[in-house]
């Protein structure tokens, strides 16, 4: 139990936690309202705006209730437990006094700033501020700064609250927006007026509480009151990002991250917030047959009995891949329709990995996003966090930043926010790591991490491909055994997925049946004509020229890849436009909703197939999604756990041993599997203000700069 | 007439530089006599000796220095203790630092490390103000001198006690000056003041427990140990105890530093030191007894108050640092503080908003005021303008800020009135064209 003082709120006594500030005992415990604006749950504390400011009775000046401490109040004199005012006219005084301060140099533009109806200033003007300024003098003017491409700046609208300073410093850990000058000279800007390059630089925008830092794509498009608000699930990495999708009739107008401490906390990455202008071009938005080489414009009967007279042939010559981000519910009926035709070559692996046969906690991240926090020594294999997944990244840097974990890399050096031990670079280096371990004289990471208590070892998923990939775990099972990183209350092996849908598309068992094809070899049979039609349920990120001589038949939302070899084309929703589970990296199964409608005569990908399945006379037993979600849990009890990831749960069963399969390990340098961070799915590739972000950032890395 | 501080009370026996400044002039003049039988007394016998001396704090607050030094931890945990001087004088009227800092640098090495040995401290940080050139030169000789004797470094005195003493030379901004902003500054960062709780003496200089003291409030303690805290004691009322160096400035007619005993009437302080105001006591208008940041005094004030922190503190001022700022009735008074209401709203760090957003408000009102250009109700929204800012602020900048214009208002709101009446009746308004410093 923790330390609990008692203290006086609003003439009403509570016991509160020592450690609690001021602001937390009165709202959590004297249900009081404190204004705020410099502080936030997830930043260290500034205590610059002054506007939390309660009264202590008794002492000479009001406090700021977000840094001060329930263990720094004194008593009173007479023993009684401190008094603490957040209604009294001194606060209210004080509360008005800050208020005004703010506002006198504030912009009277609130008509044309995009920040309205969503302004904490706005909001606490009104609840908090005096009814007139008393200001006669003239406004101060700061110049706008910039940003980059995703960040619009309005300065004179800044209040200097160090926010966004203390953001990317502490989280996206670049030490790149700073406050300049001094007095009321002080302005935030970037370091020269450089672009920012954290992929996690939006959520400056959220944090800002004013309209200084805003949203540049979303610029002047809607008032926050005229936006649809749907929650829904991100599909840009294997995260499973909480989002809240803005629509305004059938355009998705902006994403925001929404609240999930397990996941991403408050958070998102720049992709999963800036990708929506994608969801409006390249779209496909009614089916198409090729002819002659070109692609004409069909009806949906045409080209589904057309596909189904094609997947109607010997099940030997018939594949079936599925994409990064598809839903779990189309892979299951993808996978219901193939097992009826017999089709037993069809794979949700495109990237070539051959992981995900075993038990769940053999290709999930078993330690949980969170649990990385009580970790104390982390191990990098084969990945770059930062552009696979940038919350892990976060988290991992918060352990880091927080705690005393010791981080270790072996994989390509890359900047990554954090300092860590670059051990090799090659799957031969994880061998040598192991035996290192297993030495007599344990030196440097290597000590470190037979030492920890809670290590973690997280594989990138990129890292896994192909027979190769399976030596490699075995050898990093061996690795988890010799730490004991695998144990009754502690589980920690981690496979970091790239792909939305990884996870969920393993745990439906969309991997090659007995004798069946993994996606490598269906490419090459396709290439060699031994298999003749290849259904791709929104891969993209394949070796389409192997495909050139099957029949191919692309169900998706965008012209891409995929589309590009396509003989048939099935057009079908994207993430904001269908209702669907998805699973992410923990094996959480989270939902995703529909915001707005499907472009054109696009469908959900589960209804196109159920209607492929009546075409091919083998109707699928569900009429409707509820039907199809039924199926899928009585086949698959894990999907009924809804936000729970299996995590330490897991382990006992586990036999971390066992994973993998032993062979040789390569002397050749992983290779991350984002190269472009922007540019990772369909949706990104289609995105104009993504093109714009990879060409500053991922082709802008070499640029040359000029001398101080 | 009260009667004056004799020569041989004099801590500063060098305060005008009269005399060499080197090591054996400073040994002859009484510095590090006895400075190991000291040491050897212990830790808490220099505390409780500078608790009984009643030394307040010389950098303004006027906290008990002996008191402040206990709150250290008892005992050296993980952390190492730090003693850090604060040389940061910048308070426009201060200057009593300086010539202790160019003239017996020597008695403030001397209490760097006695109160560092009381604190524990192996190692003390003096923070010296960014214009302090020649301070600076000759406190590193002073140092050097110190080092090549041993009375600092390892083994310091022939005590056993390792001590280092490094000086830090500043960038000359007004802000680093208050405590944990200098803190900040010293670890390399901006100078912005820190919250508090934790004190320094819990978590200050690069998070480990530090107290930071003024220059003359350490240049003080080896004379008072050498001499008794009884001796230190005979000086200034209860509560006010000891001596003390003021700065005379303004209009008087010979302005000095000059150390006297606490609770000195202020005429006696003027016309024995500063040879009286320009052109006789009644052509006396105002003083600012205590450094630009306290409020100004009247001279029905002036006539009979006492220099001491007590004293001031009733009639709702303050001793500060002790800088008194002179000035008689040729003086523009409301453009006087006008112009330092400039002064601090160029020196806001920036950091809270009361102070970043109201220094400047203040400053633009009031420069309104000097030519009479506002309404007479505009008085009173300044005066609460002012009320806002006090005490709603992280560090005393803010203070310091409001409480020259509420001393303004509060003596001379007459003045105030009349210029904007004349301002609206079209009479011309005089306004002064003093000489203004460059920043």
């Amino acid at each position: 139990m923790s330390d609990l003082r008692k203290i006086n709120i609003d003439g009403t006594e509570h016991e509160v936690p020592a450690d609690y500030t001021l602001m937390q005992a009165c709202e959590e415990y004297g249900g009081a309202e404190i204004p705020r604006f410099c502080y936030h749950e997830r930043l260290s504390v500034a205590g610059n705006c002054r506007m939390c400011l309660v009264e202590w009775v008794g002492a000479p000046k009001p406090q700021a209730s977000c840094a001060l401490q329930v263990k720094d109040l004194r008593p009173n004199r007479d023993g009684t437990p401190a008094n603490i005012r957040t209604n009294s006219e001194t606060v209210k005084k004080a509360r008005e006094g800050v208020m005004e301060f703010l506002l006198i140099n504030h912009p009277l533009d609130c008509p044309i700033c995009d920040q309205g109806g969503e302004c904490d200033l706005q909001d606490q003007a009104m609840g908090y501020g005096r009814d007139a300024s008393r200001f006669a003098e003239n406004k101060r003017a700061v110049d706008d700064k910039h940003m980059g491409p995703l960040v619009s700046t309005v300065m004179t609208r800044c209040i200097q609250c160090t926010r966004c300073v203390r953001f990317i410093t502490e989280v996206a850990g670049v030490q790149e927006i700073g406050l300049v000058n001094r007095g009321e000279d002080a302005e935030i800007t970037t370091y020269l007026e450089q672009s920012l390059t954290s992929e996690m630089s939006g959520n400056v925008i959220d944090l800002c509480p004013v309209g200084a830092l805003t949203s540049k794509p979303y610029a002047f498009n809607a008032r926050p009151w005229e936006l649809d608000k749907t929650e829904s699930v991100d599909v840009m990495d294997a995260v499973g990002a909480n989002i809240r999708v803005d629509s305004r009739h059938d355009a998705v107008m902006r994403i925001m991250p929404v609240n999930n401490d397990d996941v991403n906390e408050e958070w998102i990455s720049d992709k999963t917030r800036f990708v929506w202008d994608g969801l409006a071009r390249q779209r496909l938005d009614q089916p198409f047959i090729r002819e002659n080489g070109k692609l004409r414009a069909a009806g949906w009967d045409e080209a589904l009995k057309l596909a189904a007279e094609r997947l109607s042939g010997d099940p030997e010559t018939i594949a079936a891949i599925a994409g990064d981000l598809c839903d779990a519910e189309s892979m299951k009926a993808l996978k219901d329709l193939m097992d009826n035709l017999g089709v037993k070559n069809i794979d949700c692996r495109q990237d070539g990995s051959l992981i995900g046969t075993g038990t769940r906690p053999s290709y999930l991240f078993n330690t949980t996003i969170a649990g990385l926090e009580d970790a104390d020594a982390i191990l990098l294999i084969g990945t770059n966090p930062r552009h696979e997944a940038p919350l892990v990244n976060t988290r991992i840097r918060k352990a880091w930043l927080t705690g005393d974990t010791e981080i270790g890399m072996i994989g390509q050096a890359s900047d990554i926010t954090y300092d860590y031990d670059h051990i090799g670079t090659s799957p031969a280096d994880v061998a040598a790591f192991v035996k290192a371990i297993g030495a007599k004289s344990v030196k440097g990471f290597a000590k470190t991490f037979k030492a920890a208590k809670n290590p973690v070892i997280i594989i990138g998923a990129g890292a896994l491909r192909g027979k190769a990939g399976l030596a490699l775990l075995a050898e990093i099972g061996a690795l988890a055994k010799s730490v004991n990183a695998v144990r009754d209350d502690w589980n920690g092996l981690n496979i970091l997925h790239g792909a939305a849908s990884r996870v969920g598309g393993l745990d439906i068992g969309f991997v090659p049946g007995e004798g069946g094809l993994s996606t490598d070899e269906i490419l090459s049979a396709a290439a060699q004509g031994a298999v003749k039609t290849v259904m791709l349920l929104g891969a993209d990120e394949l070796d389409t020229s192997k495909l050139k001589e099957a029949f191919v038949i692309y169900q998706g939302s965008h012209g891409d890849n995929g589309a590009h070899v396509a003989d048939i084309i099935l057009p079908s929703a994207a993430y904001t436009e269908k209702d669907g589970l998805y699973v992410n990296m923990e094996g959480r199964v989270q939902m995703g909703a529909r915001a707005v409608a499907p472009k054109g005569q696009a469908k959900e990908d589960w209804a196109i197939i159920r209607a492929l399945s009546g075409h091919l006379n083998r109707v699928l037993p569900y009429d409707n999604l509820g039907a199809l979600r039924e199926k899928l849990f009585a086949d698959h009890p894990s999907f009924m756990s809804l936000g729970v990831a299996l995590g330490v749960q897991g382990a006992a069963q586990f036999d971390v041993a066992a994973i993998g399969a032993k062979g040789d390990l390569s002397k050749e340098v992983f290779v991350n599997p984002v190269t472009d961070f922007y540019m990772t799915n369909p949706i990104a590739r289609a995105s104009t203000i993504m093109a714009e972000c990879s060409a500053l950032f991922e082709s802008g890395k070499n640029m040359k700069e000029a001398a101080e | 007439m009260a009667e004056l501080l004799q020569d041989k009370d004099r801590i500063f026996q060098n305060l005008y530089g009269l005399k060499p400044r080197g090591l054996d002039a400073a040994r002859q003049r009484g510095a590090w006599y006895g400075t190991c039988a000291m040491i050897e007394q212990g830790g808490d016998w220099i505390i409780d000796q500078i608790k009984a001396s009643g030394l307040r704090g010389r950098g303004g607050a006027g906290f008990p220095t002996g008191l402040k030094w206990s709150f250290m931890p008892k005992e050296v945990g993980n952390r190492p203790h730090y003693l850090v001087v604060n040389a940061d004088e910048s308070e426009p009227g201060s200057c009593k630092d300086r010539d202790i800092l160019r003239n017996d640098p020597h008695l403030l090495i001397e209490g760097c490390l006695v109160a560092s040995f009381a604190m524990k401290a192996h190692a003390c940080y003096i923070y010296l103000r960014g214009e302090y050139v020649l301070e600076r030169n000759r406190l590193q000789e002073a140092i050097d001198e110190a080092y090549a004797a041993g009375l600092v470094g390892k083994n310091a005195c022939g005590t056993d006690w390792d001590f280092d003493i490094y000086m830090h030379h500043g960038a000359g901004a007004y802000i680093c000056g208050e405590e944990t902003a200098l803190l900040e500054s010293l670890e390399g960062k901006k100078g912005q003041p820190r919250l508090k709780p934790p004190f320094p003496a819990n978590a200050g200089l690069f998070g480990c427990p530090t107290t930071v003291n003024n220059v003359e409030s350490i240049a003080v303690v080896p004379t008072i140990l050498r001499r008794g805290a009884d001796w230190f004691t005979s000086f200034g009322r209860e509560n006010n105890k000891g001596t003390k160096v003021f700065s005379l400035s303004g209009h008087v007619n010979t302005p000095c530093n000059i150390e006297e005993a606490l609770s000195i009437p202020m005429k006696t302080l003027i016309e024995t030191y500063g040879g009286g105001v320009r052109g006789g006591w009644d052509n006396l208008k105002c003083v600012i007894p205590g450094g630009s940041s306290v409020p100004l005094l009247p001279k029905e004030i002036c006539d009979t108050v006492l220099m001491d922190f007590d004293a001031l503190r009733e009639h709702q001022s303050g001793l500060g640092t002790a800088a008194v700022i002179v000035m008689d009735k040729s003086t523009d008074v409301v453009k006087a503080i006008a112009r330092l209401s400039y002064f601090y709203k160029h020196e806001s760090c920036g950091q809270c908003t009361p102070c970043r957003e109201g220094t400047g408000w203040m400053w633009r009102v009031m420069e309104r005021m000097v030519r009479g250009e506002a309404e007479t109700h505009e008085i009173d929204m300044l005066l609460d303008v002012s009320k806002q800012v006090e005490g709603h602020t992280i560090c005393a900048l803010g203070d310091a800020a409001a409480w020259p214009i509420q001393g303004l208002i509060r003596h001379f709101r007459h003045e105030i009135e009349e210029r904007i009446d004349n301002y609206r009746a079209g009479k011309p308004v005089f306004v002064s064209q003093g000489l203004e410093a460059a920043e």
